[in-house]
């Protein structure tokens, strides 16, 4: 399986996926009109990945922003990772926030109290 | 037509303007607008909470916009015609945005915004995540949540007005109020 590497841009985040690591990271800002596109090299890959997964995912979510056009996708990311978790694969979400930064906190909860994958809050302190 | 949108757009006018602009809403002018605010709210030293909710409310605005503009047919002019203004007010911002649409749209857009007005914090959370959870999303990408999300995040009512246009077409202004 290949390293996914998508450079971040003004209105897309940076996403890094490596299936050997089980490491992905999703940061900066996710604010583009079409969501489903962006994401879907995302979703297909994580379809691939849970075909022989490493021995621990982490998922590292660490956004400044994000639409809520992209809040399904990151949705439907979250879906795949429950599959994972189901078939007793080791799955964490690790959530970024900045410190009080209460709306980017209640997303994560929102996401948190939906998806059967054990969630980390983290506050970022500058 | 174009003394009624003239109308209309003086009208989303109030407090001190940051940003105005009528005409087509594409892609490149959300991008464009976004950039320049931010670059704006960097003078006005605005603290970084607000700056974040205000980004984060305008670009769900503009979007908005974007997915629901319903051009008017038979006018070439108002192709895809769209506002907006973004204002500094006494207590914090407003974004006001004003498009056309097909007036039996204009009863459900109603009732919806009627219904997120009328939903407590903790309603406004569970409908949120009943929208996220339980709605497939168009081809646009819209999904139905970016109204209920501003109303969520800004903590206040969303103001609205529908002006009649024809027995096709309304004018829908919508304005929301962040507040420090």
């Amino acid at each position: 399986m290949e390293l996914i590497n998508i450079e971040g841009t003004p209105k897309t985040p940076t996403v890094i996926m490596d299936p050997n690591s089980g490491v992905v990271e999703v940061k900066g800002r996710s604010i583009p009109e079409n969501s489903i596109e962006f994401y879907k090299p995302v979703v297909d890959w994580l379809d691939e990945y849970a075909k022989g997964p490493a021995a621990k995912t982490v998922v590292n979510i660490r956004l400044e922003y994000f639409n809520t056009a992209s809040s399904k996708c990151i949705l439907d990311v979250f879906k795949k990772l429950e599959v994972l978790k189901k078939n007793s694969a080791d799955v964490v979400i690790n959530w970024y926030y900045e410190e009080d930064d209460e709306d980017m906190l209640e997303a994560g909860e929102d996401y948190e109290s939906i998806i059967k994958v054990p969630f980390k809050m983290i506050q970022i302190v500058d | 037509m174009s003394d009624f949108l003239n109308q209309c757009y003086a009208q989303m006018h109030k407090g001190d303007i940051i940003v105005a602009y009528k005409g087509t809403i594409s892609a490149d002018i959300i991008a464009d607008t976004l950039g320049l605010v931010e670059s704006k709210l960097d003078d006005l030293l605005e603290q970084n909470l607000v700056r974040k909710k205000l980004y984060n409310v305008l670009v769900e605005c503009l979007q908005n916009l974007y997915h629901h503009v319903d051009p008017v047919k038979n006018s070439e002019s108002t192709h895809n015609f769209g506002a907006f203004v973004l204002s500094k007010t006494d207590n914090g911002y407003r974004i006001s945005t004003g498009n056309m649409v097909r007036s039996e749209k204009s009863i459900v857009l109603k009732e919806k915004i009627d219904k997120i007005n009328s939903l407590s914090k903790e309603e406004l959370k569970d409908f949120y995540k009943f929208v996220l959870n339980n709605q497939t999303f168009s081809e646009k990408g819209g999904g139905g949540l970016g109204l209920i999300d501003m109303a969520r995040k800004t903590g206040n009512k969303l103001e609205y007005k529908f002006s009649s246009y024809s027995s096709e077409y309304d004018f829908f202004n919508l304005n929301v109020l962040i507040t420090e």
